[in-house]
Parts: C-alpha cells; structure tokens; sequence
C-alpha cells in the first residue's frame, strides 16, 4: 500500500471515531435536520468534482467532472438550505 | 486568470500548504458544526458554520491549479445551486424523508463520478493506473452506485410511484449474490488488466443495479432504515473519492457523515426490534404471518367502544394530564395544525399537554418532531419512549391519532407476535386511551392492536383532520 492510501486511512479511521462521538447524543427532536446537515456535508465531493471538470481541454473525464459538481452543489446548497428553513422552526 | 495570480505571487509548494491548511480548516467547521448540531439551542449556527466550511473548501480548490476552465465552472455550479435552493425552498416537510432520500442519491452519484472521472483521466494520460488508485476507483463506484439507484428506489416508494409493499421475485438471494460475484470478478480483472473502460463502466452497470436490487424488497415501514443507511452510504462515498483523489478533506467529511448515518441506522433497528439484515433481506410485511388475534389476552371478548367527540372532549377538557401520541396518519392527514389548536385549547383549561413521539412515527428519524414544530409545537412539550413511558400511569387520558403499531401492547406482552420486543409507547397504562382512527383497519405491520379492545380505551372513527377540528369546536365550549 502506498503512503497516501495508509494516511488515508489513519486519517478515515480517526475521522470516523470523531463522528461516532459527537454525535452520539443527539436528541430525536434533532435526528432529521442532523440528517439533512450531514447529508449537505457528504456533497464535499464537489471539491472533487470541481478537480476533475476544471482542466481546460473539455474531454471525457472533465465532462463527468461538470456532471458531478451540478450534482453535488444541489446536495450542498439544497441541504444546508433545508436544514436551515427545519431549524428555524424549532421553538422553545 | 486567479490561477495565474496565485502562482505568480506564491511559490507553489507555499500555495500547497495554504490549501491544506484552509481545508483542515474546513474539516474543523465541520465537526465543530455537527457538534452544534446536536442541541437545539446551537443547531442553527452549526448548520451555518458547516455551510461555512464547504464554502472555504469550494473556494481554495477553485484557486488550485487544476481548476483553469472557470466558465464552465461557474456555470455548474450556479446551476447546481439555484436547483438546489429551489427545491429546498419549495419542499413541504411531510416530503422531506423523499427530500433527503434524492440528496443522498446525488450525492453518492457525485462521488461516483469522481471516482470514474480520475480513473478514465489517468487511462487518457497513457499512464498505468496504479493499483491503489484502481481498488478505492472500484469501492467508490460500488457504494456510489448503490447510493444513488438505491436512494432513488426509496424516493419512489416513499413517493407512492412505486408499492411501499415489499417487492419479491424468484431467485432474489442468489440473483443478488451472483451480481455481487460478478462485481467482484469483474473489479478483479480490472485490476489486473488496468486501463479497460469497458470493464469500468460495466462495474459501473452492475452497482447501478445493485442499488434498485437492494431497496426493492424493503417494506415502506423500514424506510427511516433505509434512508439512515443510504445517509450513511453516501458519507462512505464521499471518503472514497478522497481516497481516490488522496484529499484528505473528503475522506474526514465523508467519515463524519458515515459514523452519523450509521449511529441513526442503529437507533431506528433499536426502535423496531430489528437486525439490519433482518430489515435489507427480511422482506418485512410480505408473509402475512401475522396471526389476526395472536393470542392477545381477552382474546374471546373482541368488543369495541366507540365514542362521539362531544364525550372526547369532556375527557380531555377535565383531565390533568394529556399525552397526545401522534403517528404518520396524522402527518398524512395534515392534522398537525388542528392537533396543535386542540393542545392550546386544553392549556387553556389548565390541562397539562404533552406529546409522545416513537421513533419511528414518522418516515425518517426525527420526522414527526418536524412535522410538529412547523405546527408551532414548542420542542420542549415533545417527550420521547424512555421520558414519556414511565409516566404513562400518571398520565389522565392518551390520545392516539393515526398510531398503530407503536402502541400495539402485543410487542410487550405477546411473544408470539412478529413485533414482539418492539419497544411502544406504554398508552394502556394511562388511565384513558382515546383512539383516532379512520377504521380498524390493521397498520404496516398488519397486526390486529390489542390496544383497541381493552376496556380503557374508546375509538373515535373517522378522519384525523375531520375528528380533531371537531374536538376543537367541542373543547372551545368548554369552560
């Protein structure tokens, strides 16, 4: 295995960790709105996307690239958006 | 050109530790973020400061020297967002668990994408694909593939465009298990002939398939399962294409979401008694095993009470204590607002209202606190099982409205029942249930409710809305 793919998991394994521990006590009230947050979370492929569509010669691979950041920015933008219009709901 | 600016001011090497630096930066909002997420009183800056990270994140790699081509950048982005603004402006929150559904699918597809683009980008250099990057290639068109049919297929049932019944065939385990073998066949010959598209797209095809395959046989009483998990598949996605593009941002935030979807897949298998293979394989809901009777108690004495909502109201009206237990016929039926009108009525009387939230009464976990905060339902009237349970004895009267399963006192007492074990909301302690129901028509599961012939409890037929609007009327002559 190369360098990169050790770091990589090192650092997905801590990352995980991390994860399983903040989040372990979130109450019910929250469960939806965690869920939608964390979903616009997982559209931080669109810094992948962006890598593979930026390049300057259209091809191939760079159009699936652009294919992905659409994609991946109404995941982002729709789920931050719609955590927000939940959140702003919740009153004491 | 930015690009040109940057790397005319910064030494690249410099520029390469900026970048780094910015996103662990951006990973740091996200945990930060996620953690705020969890108390209501943070809930929203977390969300914000989240959003924060991603754009921090979006912004540094636009800057790096790969991202040239900024018209066609913009474009899709903009696109991507205003689609994205639209529908989370314009989605009515009964519709958010099919909401999320189709965001976890784009996502996972995004991902997928990634993976596929780097691995064809690579091909077209004429370099030999090395075999790292072709195994997280192959793992991330795998679970994004999956993620995004699958997400798909339960935006379809959730939606009714497709039965919510679980959907069998012939041969369904071992079809399943050859595509998966041939998955495996195929990743491996890829692996060791580097550089074959068509093998790729193929691996491609199959995990497609894989996704509609998996969800088919899922009932539509296990979808706050299924979302979980496709939440959680399209984090795993995410960290695949880090994996796969060595960016250590994507494979944390992919992490991150992963462990959450996970933690909720488990709450929700808690909350119905349920293994995770038991949900995805177990076809749940399409033997009807179910024993009508099943044994339950007074089994011989199958009368039921009925009363008009006149009487419902005097109930409420001089009770202490309320527990009002809604369940996802009452969200379908829109009653929440009427429900809400009826809680502020009791208050006025000086009963004391509150609201017995299972964990699944809703489509997705959490779904019914959200149905009722958008009816302006404070959060802090909203009780869960362990809070609410061992008050049940204290508790006058217990309305239930659009409930089945979850109060169906079967799953204590009746081991012989297929929801046996299933935790429920313990209605039959309080003193009174009153059942809204539109007739006695089995719920999801389709179990009889020995709840409904107990001696405690009075059934008030009709429509949620129709019933609850009357009692309003009924309780407001109340003084």
């Amino acid at each position: 295995m190369s360098e990169t793919l050790v770091t990589g998991l090192v650092v997905f394994v801590l990352a995980s960790f991390v994860g399983f521990e903040i989040i372990n006590k979130v109450p019910p009230t929250l469960h939806t709105p965690l869920m939608s947050g964390a979903n616009a979370i997982s559209g931080i492929a669109v810094v992948g996307a962006i890598l593979a569509g930026g390049a300057a010669q259209l091809s191939g691979p760079t159009i699936l690239g652009l294919v992905a950041v659409v994609l991946a920015m109404v995941n982002v933008v729709g789920g931050f958006w719609v955590t927000d219009r939940m959140l702003q709901m919740f009153k004491k | 050109m930015i690009d040109g600016l940057v790397s005319g001011v910064l030494p690249a090497e410099w520029w390469t530790t900026i970048a780094r630096l910015s996103n662990l930066a951006a990973a740091a909002l996200f945990i930060v973020g996620i953690k705020m997420l969890g108390s209501p009183a943070t809930a929203r800056r977390g969300n914000w400061l989240a959003a924060v990270g991603m754009a921090m994140a979006i912004g540094v790699t636009l800057l790096d020297r790969s991202a040239v081509n900024y018209g066609a950048l913009l474009a899709t982005l903009v696109a991507g967002s205003v689609i994205g603004l639209i529908a989370a402006k314009r989605v009515a929150m009964t519709d958010m668990p099919q909401m999320v559904g189709l965001l976890n699918g784009l996502g996972g597809a995004a991902s997928a994408l990634v993976a596929a683009a780097e691995y064809w980008r690579i091909v077209n250099t004429g370099a030999p694909v090395p075999t790292d990057t072709a195994v997280t290639v192959i793992a991330g068109l795998l679970i994004g593939g999956i993620t995004l049919t699958g997400s798909f297929m339960a935006f379809a049932k959730l939606q009714g465009l497709v039965t919510g019944a679980p959907i069998t065939f012939p041969l369904q385990q071992p079809v399943n298990f050859s595509l998966l073998l041939g998955f495996v066949v195929s990743g491996a010959y890829l692996l060791i002939h580097p550089g074959d598209l068509t093998v790729l797209w193929l691996l491609t095809g199959i995990s497609l398939v894989q996704g509609v395959l998996v969800v088919l046989p899922i009932g539509g009483a296990d979808t706050p399962v299924v979302i979980s998990l496709l939440n959680s598949l399209s984090g795993l996605a995410a960290s695949a294409a880090g994996f796969v593009l060595g960016n250590e941002m994507l494979v944390i935030a992919g992490a991150l979401v992963g462990a959450s979807g996970l933690i909720l897949t488990q709450i929700m298998c808690k909350a119905m008694n349920r293994s995770l293979t038991n949900v995805l394989f177990g076809a749940f809901g399409s033997v009807s095993t179910a024993t009508g009777d099943g044994g339950s108690g007074d089994a011989g004495s199958h009368t039921v009470r009925s009363i008009d909502p006149e009487e419902c109201a005097m109930m409420l009206g001089y009770a202490r204590s309320v527990a009002i237990v809604p369940g996802y016929g009452m969200a379908v039926a829109q009653a929440q607002h009427a429900v809400r009108e009826l809680a502020d009525q009791l208050e006025r009387l000086g009963v004391d209202v509150r609201y017995a939230i299972h964990p699944v009464a809703g489509r997705m976990p959490g779904h019914m606190n959200v149905l009722l905060a958008e009816a302006n339902v404070p959060y802090t009237q909203l009780c869960d099982l362990d809070d609410i349970n061992p008050d049940f004895e204290r508790v006058d009267v217990a309305l239930v409205i659009g409930a089945n399963d979850v109060v169906n006192p079967d799953a204590r007492d009746n081991p012989q029942s297929p929801i046996y074990g299933m935790p429920i909301l313990e209605v039959d302690r309080a003193k009174h249930t009153i059942v809204i129901k539109r007739s006695m028509n089995p719920g999801f599961a389709g179990l009889d409710n020995a709840l409904f012939y107990e001696d405690k409890t009075m059934m008030l037929f009709g429509s949620a809305k129709e019933k609850v609007s009357e009692l309003v009327a009924s309780v407001k002559e109340l003084s």
